[in-house]
């Protein structure tokens, strides 16, 4: 009663109105759904105003965890994720996932409290100088000075934040600003960023060179990064191919803006991609890059890279374009814009026969491989089976490590934004709090987290939310008692010398699922994973399931470092 | 080789540490920087003397302070016609037998005294970074107590000779 009291009393106009309710107000306006927050001194203003709001609100048993969350919701959901944090620790906590987020361009918006404005600067307790650290690692960040300023400053935030080439924006506010009274009457105030107008529309002339250049090519190949998604381009994406016949590469992060098990699919890239991936990249005459930023670990050795093809590059951001490779046809758009254009033109394909037959003799002879036959527990097979069990329709999260990998290789997906995981930064302890915000975007999908053994003792914590609110996360641990990438790169390059990659003391992840409430399994043969995934896919109940895959198992193909795409190892078993 | 890069700038609190921080954070080298009001109120113009390997890294440049928000134009004026200049205050021992001597150099730089002590001069001198370094050199000698220069501030001329016009190396 008291509670509902309080409600109306607020929302009547002679009741003061603080920063903390402009700040709600205007992410109402915005339609959040979902905040991750932890709350803290100079947050306790906005966390008051949040005890009567109606937006859900998920409570991390870490800063961290809750940041990487929202990343995982917004992966999934296409809308920023939400974030509060408080000052001083509970903002530096969140430092890795901003990082993690501008890497992998995520939309979120992080609220981070700050020390009352007037002892800013004087060492006060809990502060950090959140702006300063945060600014390489976020798209834009305020400090918000005067109370006022908090509706146009959350309304810019969600612009920037979602628009052009997504990211992080973080907004600092002082303890005095959330809590004091705001003595002007509240105004709508335009978007006024003069020097934030992401260019959207491709160059008409830039578009009829590439189709002309596509016309004329004998070796086209498109990769498709995380651009396609974002820019929500896949269904345009599928066309443009169908209709040019190109045929499609993936990078780690692009994975499902375009069917795998469409004939045009040729693969996954880079340093874990398949053979004909790679190969189709080193021996094309035109590469088409559509969202992706040729990452170091797409690419290999630059100097090898590609050596035969024009370059034509889509991306919304017009510096990812000629960064690393050199580029004759830079359009700067949004993928879905130039893609339509793209089509419009429906210029006359490539005459490529021989190239088609020459991938599809790559993608024959060099397939991903494992030892079938092994009596232990194959981490490969595990993915297949999961694949099949979910039918390719469940929402995966990794974390980073060899299971990542071996999700990428292994787990096929045939629809767009069904895969989330950490590629720029590579962030361990990503996978299962991102699973989280992954499951609550979309709460009736089945959500797989995939992590190590390693990463996962990284964000065991947040196994209390699972708890809390019931979330139906598969969690899929690849035990092999080491960190199993760092382990396979000192077996290749360090001789053997497992410096610090094994771990054989081990908490039971059972009991501590059982801990948190959650059930718990132990599976050691592919009979036993065979039984128990039919039975725990298909419910709306968390599970744990640990794995005990073969520890010497390592993630081929493989790049070494500084060799290019060609000189690939471990393609034949 | 040197770039010099014009920006405008939203005049915001933290708008300079956004720049310098870019510079550190994308590995260019900076060699000077200026600051200051321009003609439009709210806002900055900056000047960077940078040091680059290609044409290529210097684009990368200018695309990346392009992508901050506070940003409202950069331009790489190098390859225009341009007036540059640079202030220097010069503190440089000065005896009596000396002064006279030192009177001599500063005349034909169109240098100024500004401030005289018993024992020391004030020189300042405005103009292009090669014409204060070689003022610098030649004042050397005589012992140079303090230095403090402002780095280079430039925009484009009013009038471009066709010949010079804006050599575009952007692709986009």
């Amino acid at each position: 009663m008291l509670q509902e009291a309080a409600l109306t009393e607020t929302k009547t106009e002679t009741h003061p109105v603080t920063g903390a309710d402009l700040l709600l107000r205007a992410l109402e306006k915005e339609t959040v759904e979902v905040i991750f927050g932890y709350p803290g001194g100079a947050v306790l203003p906005i966390y008051d105003k949040l005890y009567h709001s109606k937006i859900l609100h998920v409570l991390p048993r870490h800063e961290q965890g809750g940041i990487h969350a929202a990343e995982g919701y917004a992966r999934i959901s296409g809308k920023p994720g939400v974030v509060i944090a408080t000052s001083g620790p509970g903002a530096t906590n969140i430092v890795t996932g901003l990082a993690d987020a501008m890497m992998d361009s995520l939309p979120l918006i992080v609220f981070t409290g700050q020390v009352a404005t007037g002892v800013i600067g004087s060492d006060a307790f809990q502060e950090a100088d959140i702006l300063g650290i945060t600014t390489p690692i976020t798209k834009y960040n305020y400090q918000v000075r005067s109370i006022e300023d908090i509706p146009r400053i959350v309304k810019e935030a969600f612009y920037i934040a979602s628009t052009g080439r997504p990211g992080p924006v973080l907004i600092d506010i002082p303890k005095d600003i959330a809590a004091g009274v705001s003595v002007q009457p509240e105004a709508e105030k335009e978007v006024n960023l003069p020097g934030y107008q992401p260019t959207l529309k491709p160059n008409y002339l830039q578009v009829r060179k590439l189709t002309e250049a596509v016309s004329r090519s004998k070796k086209p190949v498109i990769l498709a990064g995380a651009g396609v998604l974002h820019g929500r381009a896949s269904k345009e994406l599928k066309e443009y191919a169908e209709q040019q016949q190109i045929p499609v590469i993936h990078t780690l992060l692009g994975l499902g803006g375009f069917p795998a098990n469409h004939p045009l699919f040729i693969g996954m890239a880079g340093m874990h991609g398949c053979y004909a991936a790679n190969m189709g990249l080193t021996e094309c005459d035109l590469l088409i890059n559509i969202g992706a930023r040729f990452d170091d670990r797409l690419t290999g050795n630059l100097q090898h890279f590609a050596p035969h093809a024009a370059v034509a590059h889509i991306d919304i951001d017009p510096a990812e374009i000629g960064k690393n490779v050199p580029t004759s046809i830079p359009i700067v758009a949004d993928a879905k814009e130039a893609l339509d254009q793209l089509i419009l033109q429906d210029g006359k394909p490539p005459a490529h026969k021989e190239w088609m037959e020459t991938i599809m003799r790559w993608q024959e002879e060099y397939p991903y491989f494992y030892d079938k036959e092994s009596a232990g527990l194959k981490p490969q097979k595990v993915m297949e089976m999961l694949h099949s069990k979910t039918d390719g329709n469940a929402i995966v999260v990794t974390d980073v490590g060899q299971h990542q990998m071996w999700a990428a290789q292994y787990y096929r997906f045939n629809n767009a934004d069904k895969w989330v995981t950490s590629g720029g930064l590579g962030t361990m302890g990503f996978g299962f709090p991102a699973s989280i915000g992954a499951q609550l975007a979309d709460p009736e999908a089945c959500v797989l987290a995939i992590c190590g053994d390693g990463g996962f003792q990284m964000s065991t914590q947040e196994l209390a939310i699972i708890q809390e609110m019931n979330l139906p996360v598969k969690i899929i641990i690849f035990n092999n008692m080491a960190l199993g990438m760092v382990r396979q790169w000192q077996e290749i390059f360090y001789e053997s010398r497992f410096s610090h990659s094994k771990i054989p003391v081990q908490p039971s992840f059972v009991k501590l699922a059982e801990a948190y409430g959650i059930k718990g399994y132990v599976i050691q043969s592919e009979a036993e994973a065979e039984e128990l995934l039919d039975e725990v896919l298909h419910n709306r109940e968390p599970v744990l399931i640990d794995f005990r895959v073969d520890p010497d198992e390592n993630v081929y193909p493989m790049i070494a470092p500084g060799k290019g795409l060609h000189e690939m190892v471990g393609v034949k078993p | 080789m040197k770039r010099v890069i014009c920006l405008t700038v939203m005049n915001r609190p933290g708008v300079l540490n956004r720049i310098t921080n870019l510079f550190s954070k994308r590995n260019f080298n900076i060699e000077s920087i200026s600051v200051g009001l321009s003609e439009h109120e709210g806002m900055s113009r900056i000047t960077c003397v940078v040091h680059v390997e290609d044409s290529s890294a210097s684009e990368q440049i200018t695309k990346q302070l392009n992508k901050q928000i506070d940003v409202i134009k950069v331009t790489d004026i190098t390859d225009q016609s341009i007036v540059a200049r640079e202030l220097a205050l010069i503190k440089v021992q000065a005896v009596p037998y000396t002064r006279n001597e030192i009177y001599s150099l500063i005349e034909p730089f169109r240098a100024s005294v500004i401030d005289v002590s018993k024992d020391s001069m004030t020189v300042q001198i405005t103009g292009e970074s090669d014409k204060v370094e070689a003022f610098i050199e030649l004042i050397k000698p005589y012992g140079i107590k303090e230095l403090a220069r402002t780095g280079t501030t430039a925009f484009p001329r009013g009038t471009q000779r066709t010949s010079q016009q804006s050599k575009s190396y952007s692709i986009v």
